[in-house]
């Protein structure tokens, strides 16, 4: 016969685990301390898994330390695991915001390493796809910025423009976002009328829908003052730091490696590389926002100077057999059965390419020792290098300018994480 | 203009201010690597990033590879680009298994601070005088260096703690 135990028992035990020493935190004078505050890995406004650790005072930042890995999928292991072909689809999953830039990087680092080109009319499609995947991942970028400081119908309208390159990724590819286009030697299957009719439509109208962006952007006083003069780095900072791409030529530095180390056909073709003096917020979103143009001039000169003729290379031993002939012919289907059980086998030896993707330097580091798998690849993530100046961009601002500035430098985690 | 410093230009100026260093020199497909001595790569990582007339102000990647032999396992890769001239180096250096330790160059380019702690992340490369030398990906009791050869693929069951029911 056991009794109840009785309310002052009771009570005293609850207090005890409440008054734990995990939860409890004495403070002499609030007002005199600096505060920790953990923006988590999963946040509205961090553009995916990042996590900030920020020490405050008061509003003001005065320390930040970002901690990344919590999209860490082990790609660079898997990598050393499967031949070059097998790997096309986890690069979709890198910058999982443009992934026909991802394709198109990964098969130019290992065609250069092969030593074989593709022909003329995948490399314009490559730049075609290439550039559609840029102003797809820009309009995101303002979109993004846009929303995180509170001007919600940008992002609306970035997004409208966004779901119509979805559609034609998905007439092109089969596939809205995981596209796994681009082959070693060649392209998944040929851009055809339809497509192309639907690009040009979708560029015919691209320039009014951005206007209309940049009319509730460009003179809206809330949008400059939020970005003028916030996250501000130099010239030489940023060099330093190792940043890329817009945030690097938000700085003034005028380095984009379509102009500097060109590859496919970007040399003949006409563009201006967009650059701003200011190194803040501004001036990188009005990088964007030119570079969003300039893609369209170069998307609508490709498709005029697009050439017909074959979009594999022939190199028999290297690039995957036409389906049909593998059907009919008996070289092709050894060779497709040699290539897809031993896979490619290169050369002995290292390459290092890189494309000018959106968000920077995108590039493969590729060591092979002659086998099916390569025995290195490391992936130059853009967004990692850019994630590292995040101390250096945050301090001295407040808590509002953390958002902004992570808008502006536009990381995404599933290639800072690898 | 008449000033085009070539790659080759510029190995004959490093072979020259550094003739005991420099272990040899390979080309393939148009990029050139420098295998230098680990001792002496923060020297040479500020000779070129000084040097007149192709200053290589800008760090693109530091990365480790496991090469899995007894001898100068792991390697460790910079690959470091001129702003200026667009010419692009890699230099590498081999470091032993037992001691896998090598200068820091983020004394020279502070943008090698996340690069070189990825390296120590996957391989467990030790980088002296590093201002911050701690995981990135894993987590900080993380045991066992992921991107090392003897590592499995599918990962050490237990070797990250999972939620329990």
């Amino acid at each position: 016969m056991t009794t109840a135990p009785t309310a002052d028992i009771k009570r005293t035990k609850i207090l005890a685990a409440l008054e734990n020493r995990d939860t409890s935190v004495q403070f002499t004078d609030p007002l005199e301390n600096e505060m920790i505050l953990n923006m988590g890995p999963q946040h509205p406004a961090t553009h995916g898994v990042l996590r900030l650790l920020i020490r405050l005072d008061g509003e003001t930042v005065v320390a930040a330390l970002p901690d990344v890995g919590y999209l860490h999928r082990g790609y660079e292991k898997l990598a050393e695991n499967c031949s070059y072909h097998e790997f096309i689809p986890h690069t979709d999953r890198l910058d999982y915001i443009s992934p026909l830039m991802n394709n198109t990087a990964y098969v130019l680092a290992v065609e250069k390493l092969l030593g074989i080109e593709a022909p003329r009319r995948t490399q314009f499609i490559r730049v075609i796809i290439s550039e559609l995947a840029r102003i797809s991942s820009h309009l995101l970028a303002v979109g993004s910025l846009g929303i995180d400081i509170g001007a919600l119908t940008v992002f609306m309208y970035t997004f409208r423009d966004r779901e119509k390159l979805y559609d034609v990724f998905e007439h092109l590819t089969g596939a809205r976002f995981t596209t796994s286009y681009t082959r070693i030697g060649g392209l998944a299957q040929d851009l055809t009328d339809e497509v192309i009719g639907e690009i040009r439509a979708f560029l015919t109208q691209f320039p009014d829908s951005l206007m209309q962006s940049e009319k509730l952007l460009n003179r809206n006083r809330i949008f400059i003052e939020r970005n003028d003069g916030i996250g501000v780095i130099t010239r030489e900072q940023a060099i330093a730091m190792s940043m890329t791409g817009p945030n690097l030529r938000g700085t003034g530095v005028e380095h984009d490696l379509r102009r500097a180390n060109p590859y496919l056909v970007y040399n003949e073709l006409d563009f201006e590389i967009p650059a701003f003096d200011g190194g803040d917020c501004l001036a990188r979103y009005y990088v964007r926002l030119n570079e969003m143009k300039q893609s369209v001039r170069i998307i609508e000169q490709a498709l005029d100077k697009l050439p017909t003729g074959p979009i594999h290379a022939f190199e028999p031993k290297k690039v995957l057999p036409r389906k049909e002939r593998i059907y009919t012919k008996m070289e092709e289907l050894i060779h497709d059965f040699m290539l897809i059980n031993f896979g490619t086998e290169p050369p002995v030896g290292e390459v290092y390419h890189a494309v000018e993707g959106s968000k920077g330097e995108l590039g493969f580091y590729i060591q092979s020792r002659g086998k099916e798998a390569p025995w290195r690849l490391k992936i130059h993530s853009p967004s990692f290098m850019n994630l590292q100046s995040l101390p250096v961009l945050l301090k001295g601002g407040m808590i509002s300018d953390i958002v902004a500035i992570i808008g502006s430098i536009d990381p995404v985690m599933g290639e800072a994480d690898k | 203009m008449a000033d085009m410093i070539t790659t080759i230009v510029i190995i004959e100026k490093l072979r020259a201010a550094f003739p005991n260093d420099i272990q040899s020199v390979k080309e393939f497909r148009g990029e050139t690597t420098v295998y230098v001595r680990p001792a002496a790569i923060v020297m040479i990582c500020t000779f070129l990033k000084d040097l007149p007339g192709s200053p290589f102000d800008y760090l693109v990647d530091v990365c480790g590879a496991d090469n899995f032999t007894p001898e100068g396992r792991f390697e460790v890769i910079y690959n470091i680009y001129s702003l200026q001239t667009k010419i692009r180096l890699r230099l590498k250096t081999r470091v032993e298994e037992n001691d896998p330790r090598l200068p820091s160059v983020t004394s020279v380019w502070p943008g090698a601070d996340w690069p070189e702690r990825e390296a120590y992340d996957m391989f467990g490369i030790e980088f002296t005088g590093h201002p911050d030398l701690r995981r990135i990906y894993m987590p900080e009791e993380y045991a066992h260096y992921p991107l090392r050869k003897d590592f499995p693929l599918m990962g050490i069951p237990d070797s990250i703690p999972l939620p329990r029911k």
